[in-house]
C-alpha cells in the first residue's frame, strides 16, 4: 500500500506528461487526478490505521531498490513509515489531490497561452511529479533519499514557477527559487557529509543509534573544532532555511507567486515549504542534543515570523500577502521545533496546510473571477459577486487569525484550527523561553497576522468596487471543480485543530502513544516509572492538570525524541492565564485595527503611508533584501566571472603561455599560414607522427643505455 | 575469444581501412555509404565490447583477458582490462555510434571525416586497454592527431588557432611524460604496466637546483605525468585550450572531446599516478585538491558570463572535471568511486549537451546565446531534452550527475573540509549558470524573426538522444550498475596505496631512528 501511495503520482505524471497525445488532454488530466485521489484515500487509510505500538520503535521500513553503495556507504530506495511520515502523507496527498481537481477549473482557460497550445497536461504532469518528489522526501529512511526528494521538489517548483514561460518575470523567479534553494542544499549536503563522517552511515536508524555516543564529541570543520551535534544540526538547518523560506533565504518565496495559483497553494503553502520543519522534526534525536543550534532555530523562527508579518502588512498583491503570511507561519513552526515540541510543530504544519491551501485557492478563485487581476487595490465589494468564495475565505481567515473561545476546555479547546495550533506554539514559546524573545515576537506577529488577514478580507470583499468597472461587472463565481476543494479544506480548517488536539498537544502519554514514543509516569522525585504502551486509562484526562508522564524513549525510539531534560510540552500546559489569552487579545486588536482602517476610515491607510513614508517604503520593499542581495551577491558574481574570464583566462593564462611559447610562435605562424593554403592535412600528420616516432625511439634506446 | 580486446580495439581501424581503400567518389551515394560503413563498424564494435563486459569478473581486481605478443624492436604488445578501465571502454564504444549518427548531415569530405572518427575510436580504446608503457604512449599521443584534424579541417572560422592551441598545450605535457617514461624504464627495466604497478620507485629526498624534492624520484615522475594528464583533464590553470577547441570543433568532435578524450587524464591518474607513485601522490595531493577547488569555483564563475553556448558548456566541463581530480586525490573509496562515476556520467551528459547545441547550431548556424530565446514555443521536444540534461548537469539526484558529485564530495569531506566547502559551493554556481543559459535560450516569448520558422527535433535526433537519456536516468536511479563493477578494483587500489604509504612511512621512521 505504501508503495502504491508513493508511485501512483509518478505513474500519473508519466502517463499525463507523455501519454496525453495518445489518450487526449482531458483523459490525461483525469488520469493524473484520479491516481492522486487514490493516493490520498490510501494515505488516510494508512494514517488512521497506523499503530506505532505494533512495530518496533514505532516504525517499519519497506525496501524498494539498492541505490548508492560505495565502501561503507550504503543507501537504499526505501519507505520509512512512522507517525511523521503518516502525517505528511495525508497533508501532501490530500492537498495535492484537491489542487489537481481545482486546476481543472483554474487552468481551463489561460490567456498566457494561445488557443491551440496544450499546456494543461504539462501542468498536471508537473503537479503529479512534484507530489511524487515530495513523497520521496517524507518517506525516506536515509538522508540521501531525502535529499533526492528535497531537490526533486525544487525542480518541480522551478518548473511550475516558470510555467508561464513567456513572462520574463516568471523565468527570473524560477531561477531565483532554484538557486536560493541550492544555497540551502549546500548546507544540507555538508551536513550529510559530516554525519557520514562521524556515524559511518546516512540511515536514520543508524544515525539515531549513534547519537548517545556523540554528545560532547567534537569535529574539525574549517578552522576549528566544533561540537559535533551542534555543527551538523546547524548545517542541516541551513537546508531547512532554504526550503522553508526562513529569514535570509526567504527571498524566493514571494517571487514564487509568479506561478499559477494552484501551485502556490500546493507547493508554496501546504507542502514543499514545510519540508524544512519536517526535516528538523525528523532529526529530533539529533536536534535535542544540539542546544546552541536549536536556540538559533527558535531565534530565527521567531524573527522570521515577525519580519514576514511586517512585510505582509503593506503588500498590495493578494498572493504576496498570503506568501508572506506563509513565511511568517513557518517561523511559528520552527519556533516549536526549535523548542523541542516537535509534535506541536507538526500540529501547526498540519492545520496550516489546510487553512493556507484554502486561502490560496480562495485567492485563486478571486483572481479567476477578476480576470487575473491580483492587485487588491482594484478589488472591493466582492462578497456579493462571489459569495461562496467569500465564505470560504472567511473560514480560512478565521482559522489563520486564530478565532476560538479562550480558556474553555472540553477535552479539547473550542476554536478554528489555527486557534488551537498557534496558541499551542505560543504557549510552548512562553514555557520554553521563560517568556522571552520568541514569545513576544510571536504574540506581536499574531497581532499583525490578524491585521493583514482582515485587511485582505476587507479590501477584497467589503467596501466599494475599485479598479476596472468592466471586470467587476463580469466577476463570476468559480465552477464547482474549484469550489469543491475549498469545501473539503474548510472542514480541515475548522475541525483539524479540535480533533487532533490530544494527539499533538495533549498530555505526554497521548502524544507519546500517537508518535510511538515510550513514556513513563513521572513520580514525585522526578524518577520515571516504566509504563506499558497501553492501559493508561487511569491517567487523569487532559493536559491541564499536573503532568503525569514523560517521554522516555532513547533516540530513534518513536517518530520524535525528547531528551530527559526537555519538559516544554508539559510546561506549556502550565502557563499563566494571561499567556493563554495573549494571542486572542492580539487577534482582536489586529481585527479592530483593520476594521478601523479599512472599513470605518478607508482614508487612513494612505495618510499613514504618507506620514510614515520611510517606514512604509521599508516595508513595501521587503526590508530591501532583494536589493541588498543583488548588490552583495549577484552583481559581484557576474563581475567576478567577467574579470576571471578576461583578466584571468585571456590575459594572464593565455598571455603567459603564449609568452613561454614565444620561441616557437614564428614557427607556428608560418606553419599556420601554410596550413591555410590547403596543406594542413599532410603537415599536421607528418609533424605529429614524426614526433611520436622520434620519441618512441628515444624511449627504447634511452632506456637501454 | 582469446583476443577480444584486440578485436574490439582494431575493428574501427579495419572499418577505416575499408573506407580508405574501397570507397571512391564523393557523390551523395558515396557519402551515404561512408556513413553507413562507419555506423555499422561502430555498432559492431559496441557489440564486441559487450562480450568484454559479460566476460568480466568484477571480483577479480587484477587484469583480465590479457593478451601478450612480441612486437617490433623487442617491444611487447600487451592488452588487458580491469575494473578501472572497463567502463571507459564501454563508454567509448557506446558513444561512438551516436557520434557517427550525429554527423549524418555533414556534407564536406564525409569519407575522411568518418575515417578520422574510426581511427580515433581505435586509439581511444587502445589508451584504456594498453598494458605496456610504449603502447600506451603511442595510443595516447596518436589520439591527438585525428582530433587535431577534426578540429582543423571540419571546424569553425578560428579552427587553426584553436587546433594549434590544443596541440601546443597537450604536446608540452607529453614531452615531460615521455622523459618520465624513459626514466621509469631505466629504473625498473621494463615497460610492462602491471609490473611497474608493483615496482617501488625511489623516494629518497634530493635537491634539484637547491630545491629540496620531498619524495624524491617518485615526486618528479609524478610531476611529469601530471603535466600531461592535467592538460588533458583539463585542470585549472591549463584549461584555456578547451573552450577554444570546443568552440571551433564540429559538434561530433566536441562530443568526443568532452565525453571521452577528457577522461584520458583521469584514467591516467588512476592507472599511473596513484599506483606507481603513491608517495609522489601523497606529497603533491594537496596541490591537486587546491587546484581542483579553484577550478570548480573559478570556471563556474566564468561560465556564468559566457556569451557562446559551447564555451559555457566547455567551462562547465572544466568545473566537473575538477570534481574528478578532487575525488581521485582524496584517495578513499567514495572519492575514487565518485570520480570514475563522474567521468562516465559526464560522458553521457556533456556529450548530450554538446549535441543539444549542435541541434540548434545546425538550424541557425550560430552559438551566440543572444541569438536565441523562446525556443520552447516551437521546439517543445528539444526544450524537454535540453532541460533534462541541464538538470543532470547541475547534479540533480535521480540523474547520474548527482551520484558522482555526491560521492566525490563525501570522499573529500573526510580529507579536507575547506576543499569540500568550496567544492560544494559549486552546486550553487552550476545551478546559476546552467539555468541562466537555459532561460535565455529556451524560455521567454519567441520574438526573433529568424527563429519563427525553426523546427523541432527530427526522428534521427530523437533517436540519438534516447540512449543518453536512458543511461543518465538508469545510472542515477540504480548506480550499482557502475559501482558494482568498479568497487572491488577501487578498493584494491586504495588498499595498495595505503600499504605503500605505510611502508614508506615505516621506512622513513626507521631511517630517522
Amino acid at each position: 500500500m505504501e508503495t502504491i501511495i508513493l508511485f501512483a503520482p509518478l505513474v500519473g505524471a508519466i502517463l499525463c506528461g507523455f501519454g496525453w497525445k495518445l489518450i487526449g488532454e482531458t483523459a490525461a488530466q483525469w488520469t493524473a487526478t484520479s491516481l492522486l485521489f487514490l493516493a490520498a484515500i490510501l494515505s488516510w487509510v494508512v494514517f488512521l490505521t497506523f499503530d506505532p505500538s505494533a512495530h518496533p520503535n514505532g516504525a517499519y521500513t519497506v525496501n524498494i531498490l539498492r541505490w548508492i553503495e560505495s565502501g561503507t556507504l550504503s543507501t537504499d530506495w526505501a519507505i520509512k513509515m512512522d507517525r511523521l511520515t503518516a502525517i505528511m502523507l495525508i497533508v501532501i496527498n490530500t492537498v495535492s489531490a484537491l489542487v489537481h481537481l481545482y486546476s481543472f477549473g483554474y487552468m481551463a482557460h489561460d490567456e498566457n497561452f494561445k488557443e491551440d497550445e496544450s499546456y494543461r497536461p504539462r501542468f498536471f504532469a508537473y503537479l503529479s511529479f512534484f507530489t511524487f518528489a515530495m513523497l520521496m522526501l517524507v518517506t525516506a529512511d536515509n538522508l540521501v533519499q531525502m535529499f533526492f526528494g528535497w531537490e526533486g521538489v525544487g525542480v518541480a517548483s522551478y518548473l511550475l514557477i516558470g510555467f508561464y514561460y513567456r513572462k520574463p518575470s516568471a523565468g527570473a523567479a524560477a531561477i531565483k527559487a532554484f538557486v536560493v534553494n541550492r544555497v540551502g542544499d549546500f548546507g544540507f549536503a555538508l551536513g550529510i557529509f559530516a554525519l557520514y563522517m562521524v556515524t559511518d552511515s546516512i540511515k536514520f536508524d543508524d544515525i539515531f543509534a549513534a547519537i548517545p555516543d556523540l554528545q560532547d564529541a567534537t569535529i574539525t570543520f574549517l578552522w576549528r573544532d566544533w561540537n559535533t551535534l551542534n555543527l551538523i544540526a546547524f548545517l542541516l538547518f541551513i537546508g531547512a532555511m532554504g526550503k522553508s523560506a526562513q529569514l535570509f533565504l526567504h527571498t524566493w518565496l514571494p517571487d514564487a507567486m509568479e506561478g499559477p495559483t494552484p501551485v502556490s497553494a500546493l507547493i508554496h503553502a501546504a507542502t514543499m515549504v514545510t519540508a524544512g520543519v519536517f526535516l528538523v522534526c525528523r532529526m529530533s534525536p539529533l536536534m535535542e542534543y544540539a542546544e546552541a543550534t536549536t536556540n538559533f532555530i527558535v531565534f530565527l523562527g521567531a524573527t522570521t515570523a515577525f519580519f514576514a508579518a511586517t512585510v505582509g502588512l503593506v503588500q498590495n498583491d493578494i498572493k504576496r500577502v498570503i506568501a508572506y503570511s506563509t513565511c511568517s507561519q513557518l517561523g511559528y513552526m520552527f519556533v516549536a521545533a526549535g523548542l523541542g515540541v516537535y509534535s506541536v510543530a507538526m500540529f501547526h504544519l498540519l492545520t496550516h496546510a489546510f487553512f493556507k491551501a484554502m486561502l490560496f485557492l480562495g485567492a485563486g478563485s478571486v483572481i479567476h473571477a477578476m480576470h487575473h487581476e491580483q492587485d487588491m487595490r482594484n478589488y472591493g465589494g466582492l462578497r456579493h459577486k462571489i459569495p461562496k468564495t467569500f465564505w470560504m475565505m472567511m473560514i480560512g481567515t478565521l482559522a489563520i487569525t486564530g478565532v476560538g473561545i479562550p480558556l474553555l476546555y472540553v477535552g479539547f479547546p473550542i476554536g478554528f484550527a489555527g486557534f488551537v495550533s498557534k496558541d499551542a506554539i505560543i504557549e510552548s514559546a512562553y514555557a520554553g523561553t521563560a517568556g522571552g524573545y520568541a514569545f513576544w515576537m510571536l504574540v506581536v506577529a499574531a497581532l499583525m497576522t490578524s491585521f493583514y488577514s482582515w485587511r485582505l478580507m476587507f479590501l477584497t470583499f467589503y467596501g466599494t468596487p475599485r479598479g476596472d468597472a468592466h471586470t467587476h461587472e463580469h466577476a463570476h463565481e468559480a465552477p464547482n471543480s474549484m469550489l469543491f476543494p475549498l469545501y473539503v479544506l474548510a472542514i480541515g480548517a475548522v475541525f483539524s485543530g479540535m480533533v487532533w488536539y490530544g494527539s499533538f498537544f495533549g498530555s505526554n502519554d497521548k502524544v507519546g502513544k500517537f508518535f510511538g514514543v515510550p513514556y513513563a509516569e513521572a513520580s514525585e522525585h522526578g524518577e520515571a516509572k516504566a509504563e506499558d504502551d497501553h492501559g493508561d486509562d487511569h491517567a487523569e484526562e487532559g493536559g491541564h492538570g499536573k503532568a503525569h508522564y514523560n517521554l522516555v524513549g532513547a533516540p530513534g525510539e518513536g517518530a520524535i525524541h525528547n531528551s530527559p531534560d526537555n519538559h516544554v510540552l508539559n510546561d506549556a500546559h502550565e502557563v499563566p492565564v494571561w499567556v493563554k489569552i495573549a494571542p486572542f487579545v492580539a487577534m482582536l486588536a489586529g481585527l479592530g485595527l483593520a476594521y478601523q482602517m479599512y472599513i470605518r476610515r478607508p482614508d487612513w491607510p494612505a495618510k499613514l503611508a504618507e506620514q510614515q513614508a520611510p517606514l512604509y517604503q521599508f516595508l513595501l520593499n521587503k526590508w530591501y533584501f532583494d536589493e541588498i542581495y543583488n548588490f552583495v551577491f549577484v552583481r559581484p558574481a557576474f563581475a567576478l566571472g567577467r574579470i576571471l574570464w578576461k583578466q584571468g583566462d585571456t590575459n594572464t593564462i593565455d598571455g603567459g603561455i603564449n609568452g613561454v611559447a614565444m620561441g616557437i610562435v614564428p614557427f607556428l605562424t608560418r606553419l599556420a599560414g601554410r596550413a591555410q593554403s590547403g596543406y594542413i592535412f599532410s603537415y599536421v600528420f607528418a609533424m605529429v607522427l614524426g614526433i611520436a616516432v622520434l620519441l618512441t625511439w628515444m624511449t627504447l634506446f634511452g632506456g637501454a643505455n | 575469444m582469446g583476443n577480444i580486446l584486440s578485436l574490439t580495439t582494431f575493428l574501427p581501424l579495419l572499418g577505416a581501412v575499408i573506407l580508405a581503400l574501397f570507397l571512391r567518389g564523393d557523390d551523395a551515394a558515396a557519402q551515404r555509404n561512408a556513413k553507413w560503413v562507419a555506423l555499422v563498424t561502430t555498432a559492431v564494435t559496441f557489440i564486441c565490447s559487450l562480450f568484454i563486459l559479460t566476460n568480466f569478473n568484477p571480483a577479480d581486481t587484477g587484469f583480465q583477458m590479457v593478451e601478450t605478443r612480441d612486437w617490433l624492436l623487442g617491444l611487447q604488445y600487451k592488452m588487458g582490462v580491469d575494473g578501472i578501465s572497463i567502463l571507459f571502454v564501454m563508454l567509448t564504444t557506446f558513444l561512438m555510434p551516436l557520434v557517427i549518427a550525429s554527423c549524418w548531415d555533414v556534407k564536406s569530405r564525409v569519407k575522411e571525416y568518418m575515417i578520422a572518427f574510426l581511427i580515433l575510436e581505435t586509439l581511444m580504446l587502445g589508451v584504456f586497454l594498453a598494458l605496456d608503457l610504449v603502447l600506451f604512449y603511442l595510443f595516447f599521443e596518436a589520439g591527438l592527431i585525428p582530433m587535431f584534424l577534426i578540429i582543423g579541417i571540419w571546424g569553425g572560422k578560428n579552427r587553426i588557432y584553436a587546433s594549434f592551441k590544443f596541440f601546443l598545450y597537450t604536446f608540452l605535457g607529453s614531452v615531460l611524460m615521455l622523459v618520465a617514461m624513459v626514466a621509469m624504464f631505466s629504473d625498473a627495466g621494463t615497460t610492462d604496466i602491471p609490473t611497474l604497478m608493483t615496482h617501488t620507485f625511489g623516494t629518497e629526498n634530493f635537491s634539484v637546483l637547491g630545491v629540496q624534492i620531498v619524495g624524491g624520484m617518485q615526486t618528479l615522475l609524478w610531476l611529469a605525468f601530471f603535466a600531461s594528464f592535467a592538460v588533458k583533464m583539463p585542470m585549472w590553470p591549463v584549461h584555456t585550450w578547451l573552450p577554444d577547441a570546443h568552440v571551433q570543433a564540429p559538434t561530433a568532435g566536441s562530443v568526443v572531446l568532452a565525453a571521452i578524450l577528457l577522461k584520458m587524464g583521469g584514467y591516467g591518474f588512476l592507472r599511473f599516478s596513484l599506483p606507481m607513485f603513491p608517495v609522489g601522490s601523497e606529497v603533491m595531493g594537496p596541490l591537486v585538491l587546491t587546484l581542483s577547488a579553484i577550478a570548480i569555483v573559478y570556471t563556474s564563475l566564468v561560465a556564468l558570463v559566457q556569451e557562446d553556448m559551447k564555451k559555457l558548456i566547455a567551462y562547465s566541463s572544466v568545473a566537473h572535471m575538477g570534481y574528478v581530480t578532487m575525488g581521485i586525490f582524496a584517495v578513499n573509496q567514495q572519492g575514487i568511486d565518485g570520480a570514475i562515476f563522474q567521468m562516465i556520467s559526464h560522458g553521457f551528459i556533456s556529450g548530450a549537451l554538446f549535441l543539444c547545441v549542435g541541434v540548434i547550431y545546425d538550424r541557425m548556424h550560430t552559438r551566440e546565446i543572444d541569438a536565441y530565446g523562446g525556443l520552447v514555443n516551437r521546439m517543445p521536444a528539444y526544450a524537454l531534452i535540453f532541460m533534462f540534461f541541464t538538470m543532470a548537469n547541475v547534479g540533480l539526484p535521480g540523474t547520474s550527475g548527482f551520484v558522482g558529485e555526491f560521492l566525490v564530495l563525501m570522499g573529500i569531506f573526510q580529507v579536507n573540509t575547506w576543499i569540500a566547502l568550496f567544492a560544494t559551493s559549486g552546486v550553487i554556481l552550476s545551478a546559476a549558470y546552467a539555468l541562466w543559459l537555459y532561460r535565455r535560450v529556451v524560455f521567454g516569448d519567441l520574438i526573433k524573426e529568424s527563429l519563427k520558422t525553426i523546427t523541432d527535433m527530427g526522428t534521427r535526433e530523437r533517436v540519438i538522444f534516447a540512449p543518453l537519456v536512458v543511461m543518465t536516468l538508469l545510472l542515477g536511479v540504480y548506480p550499482a550498475l557502475v559501482l558494482d563493477i568498479i568497487g572491488p578494483s577501487v578498493s584494491a587500489l586504495v588498499g595498495n596505496y595505503e600499504t605503500a604509504l605505510a611502508a614508506f612511512e615505516a621506512a622513513t621512521q626507521f631511517a630517522a631512528n
